[in-house]
């Protein structure tokens, strides 16, 4: 007899009757069991960061040399690059798809859903995600989307070229660029399917960390992870919405002669558009409400990740859980409140930029508590340079360094200067790109174990490491500059400004460092397959970490934990208990063992 | 007291949901705060082109609001009688019949609505409203007339559907209580969006 289950909400045994599916497809491709499904985001955005890394290296060929003749770049490419020279036109859609793919396509899938859908249940000490088969259904979503914006390459007019924003008029208007035409429509309708999965997947967090937990695991007993997941799903479900709203609205615009965007008295190519009454603006409002959250959405997992690789290689707690904690949730209610700061330039009452300035720099309190609290989680530690390790690091190198540029373009009068500069560019890439990237790295390195049973190569790893930090802060770093001297993001021919031919040499060192970096993720490539096929068979808990997913065997088994579900007697950081040999303590292990320290 | 705090913390300490109700319910909730926001989304957008505009029509001209007035009621009616299905499928006691005929109103009621708001469309179509223009004012005004009442019709098309097969199976005894509990959730949902559209599209 069905019942409202009260007490029987907790559902011991929901996921258990994975273990029985047999079949191949079942199993590994329409899968239910959220580790498959998280390997399949990973893999998936994998891909999707080749193809936009792919495209950066077309931007930067033209960005170092930009009057060289590439002739076989020209044979591959000749819709875009006839001749070898690049056209104005492709060169906008490189830089809008490049954008699109790295934040939706890439650090989305593998980090936030990815990562997300294979450490939840099992930190949590759950056996499946809440709702397995909307889970399983997010995924194909999500692929079905990714495969709708690359087929926006090979439509008439290529593919979207108004910016990763998708800023109207340029947008709204089929007629005004070549990728205004159906590629901008894929655009749209691609960003509609994601936006539909990444619900989908974020209900199933915010529900299975509400409801699935283990016993005895308390909410403050979760590790940063799980905690970053959870504010990260939260402000996605909360964030996403109204650019739904934007995007059902653009579409109508573009197909169906709406005014919503659209001014009167436009004039493009010589027409006067028939629309009347639309504000630009609006979009602008909306797309950032959505997408001030959305670096939030992605740069919180990607801190919480880093909080919790540094114990296993400090082998003491992170430094302030607590704290930690709160500070995560600060930013996520701050994240909400301060979309207007990348509009200073739109014309906003001064009123409006002040009161945004503020709630800016406000994101600075919690955000340095949260990152020197991370380098307080190495002092006095014996650490341990592994290869996620030393992307760790990186995480907080790039978090310090960026995080000093956001100090000026969230002051409305620094940003009136530096508004779409290069200043810009190598800010959002040090901390959405840049903090994101190598967290998604240190995770990949740091679970790989967990996730396929064979370690990946630490020689290689820590060669990866090296000649991806260095290039990649050269460049970005680099680009501040740039931004100083006026150099504005998005001009394709910028050497035909007098005043920024002196910055030639400058971006040839970009591009060459920037080359070197894209080079080095083929070792990152190769050592992710051959340690697939090849790698050291690990041990189920090879780091001795403290978390429930170590508990297991490594690949987990479906339904994560054998007959009994775990039953937690502490924190994830019980590291080096004084008067204990074993320097770790599992959550699992008993009060009456290890003495409870928090 | 103290022993209430504790077993406020006892909840929250895993093993079991802390909200007294499965993961069902704290999705649902989550979907409709989302879901919510989408709403919040188009009417902000709304009333931001309402408030630049300079020549936004008379609202009470333009729609026969006695009209309007009965579909609002008709909604909130259907709310009532949902609350009732909710309300005897809960009880254990009860006949399933009891919900039965309850949920039946409550798909008559959102049929209701749908049909006429279908005859409003008709209506106003007829008078010469489009997407990209109206006889009355400003272009926007049919815009957002069309992509709000739109939606939110979408959401009860789409309601009416779930109630449908949820009436079939729980005459099945295919449906759970709490199952029906949960459509509620989005019927009362649909109904509370509708009131807001009412009050800030079709009165102020």
């Amino acid at each position: 007899m069905a019942h409202i289950p009260v007490e029987g909400a907790f559902e011991a045994e929901a996921g258990a009757h994975v273990a029985d599916q047999v079949g191949f497809v079942r199993r590994y491709i329409f899968s239910t069991d959220h580790k498959v499904i998280g390997i399949q985001y990973i893999l998936t955005g994998l891909f999707m960061a080749v193809v936009g890394t792919l495209l950066a290296v077309l931007i930067r060929l033209q960005l170092g040399w930009p009057a060289h003749q590439w002739t076989l770049v020209g044979k591959l490419l000749p819709a875009g690059m006839a001749g070898g020279i690049m056209t104005p036109e492709f060169y906008l859609a490189l830089v809008t798809m490049h954008g699109t793919i790295m934040v939706f396509f890439f650090i989305s899938y593998v980090l936030v859903s990815g990562f997300g859908n294979y450490l939840i249940p099992l930190q949590v000490g759950a056996r499946d995600m809440a709702y397995p088969f909307l889970n399983m259904l997010s995924y194909w979503v999500a692929l079905l989307s990714a495969l709708v914006m690359l087929a926006s390459f090979f439509v008439t007019g290529g593919a979207a070229a108004a910016g990763w924003t998708s800023y109207p008029p340029l947008s709204a208007v089929p007629s005004a660029v070549p990728g205004s035409g159906w590629g901008q429509t894929l655009w749209i309708l691609s960003m509609a399917l994601f936006i539909a999965s990444f619900t989908m997947s974020s209900l199933n967090f915010v529900a299975t960390i509400f409801s699935l937990r283990a016993r005895g695991m308390s909410m403050m007993r979760m590790s940063l992870t799980v905690w970053s997941f959870f504010i990260s799903a939260i402000l996605g479900l909360l964030a996403f919405p109204p650019l739904t709203a934007a995007a059902v609205m653009l579409l109508f615009d573009r197909h169906f002669g709406t005014s919503f965007f659209l001014p009167s008295g436009l004039v493009v190519a010589n027409q006067l558009l028939p629309h009347q009454g639309g504000s630009p603006l609006l979009w602008q409002l909306l797309f950032w409400f959505l997408g001030h959250p959305e670096v939030y959405v992605l740069i919180l997992p990607a801190l919480g990740i880093a909080c919790d690789i540094l114990p296993a290689f400090t082998r003491k707690p992170v430094f302030g859980y607590r704290i930690q904690v709160y500070c995560l949730i600060a930013v996520g209610v701050l994240s909400m409140v301060v979309w207007g700061h990348h509009m200073f330039v739109s014309g906003m009452s001064p009123f409006s930029g002040e009161y945004f300035t503020l709630a800016t720099l406000l994101i600075t309190i919690p955000m340095t508590i949260f990152g020197v609290n991370m380098m307080g989680s190495l002092w006095g530690g014996k650490l341990r340079l592994t290869t996620a390790m030393l992307f760790t690091l990186g995480v907080i190198a790039f978090f310090g360094t960026g995080g000093f540029g956001g100090l000026f373009l969230g002051n409305a009068t620094a940003d009136m200067q530096l508004h779409d500069t290069y200043f810009v560019v190598g800010h959002f890439h040090f901390m959405i790109g840049g903090v994101t990237l190598l967290a998604t790295f240190a995770a990949l390195y740091f679970w790989f174990p967990k996730m396929f049973g064979r370690s990946m190569n630490e020689s290689w790893g820590k060669v990866h490491f090296w000649l991806t930090f260095i290039p990649f802060f050269t460049v970005f770093f680099m680009q501040h500059f740039l931004g100083l001297q006026g150099m504005p993001r998005r001009y394709y021919a910028f050497t035909s400004y007098e005043f920024l031919q002196r910055t030639m040499g400058q971006n040839v060192v970009i591009s060459v460092a920037a080359l070197t970096l894209m080079g080095a993720q083929l070792i990152f490539l190769a050592n992710f397959c051959w340690s697939l096929a090849r790698g050291r068979r690990a041990e189920a808990n090879p780091w001795r970490a403290t978390t429930l997913e170590w508990t297991v065997d490594s690949p987990p088994p479906h339904g994560n934990f054998g007959h009994a579900l775990p039953v937690v007697h502490r924190w994830p950081y019980e590291y080096s208990v004084e008067g204990f040999d074993a320097d770790y303590t599992p959550q699992t292990v008993s009060p009456r063992e290890v003495p409870v320290t928090a | 007291m103290a022993q209430a705090a504790e077993q406020m913390l006892d909840r929250w300490s895993g093993g079991v949901c802390p909200f007294e109700a499965g993961w069902r319910k704290v999705m649902m909730w989550a979907f409709i705060i989302t879901d919510g926001l989408l709403f919040a989304g188009l009417l902000g957008s709304y009333g931001y082109a309402r408030i630049m505009s300079a020549r936004w029509p008379d609202q009470a001209a333009v729609f026969d609001l006695r009209l309007i007035a009965l579909m609002t009621f008709i909604l909130i009616s259907s709310s009532a009688t949902m609350a009732n299905a909710v309300g005897a499928a809960r009880d254990e006691g009860a006949r399933r019949s009891v919900s039965l005929r309850w949920l039946l109103l409550t798909i008559l009621g959102g049929a209701a609505f749908l049909g006429m708001q279908a005859y409003e469309w008709t209506h106003l179509i007829g008078a010469g409203a489009r997407l990209d223009g109206n006889p009355w004012g400003d272009p926007l005004f049919a815009s957002y007339f069309f992509i709000l009442t739109g939606f939110h019709g979408t959401h009860v098309l789409i309601g009416v559907i779930v109630l449908t097969a949820l009436a079939i199976r729980w005459q099945k005894r295919l449906a759970s209580r709490e199952g029906v509990e949960l459509a509620g959730l989005y019927w009362h949902f649909v109904d509370l969006v509708w009131v807001f559209i009412f009050t800030l599209f079709y009165l102020v």
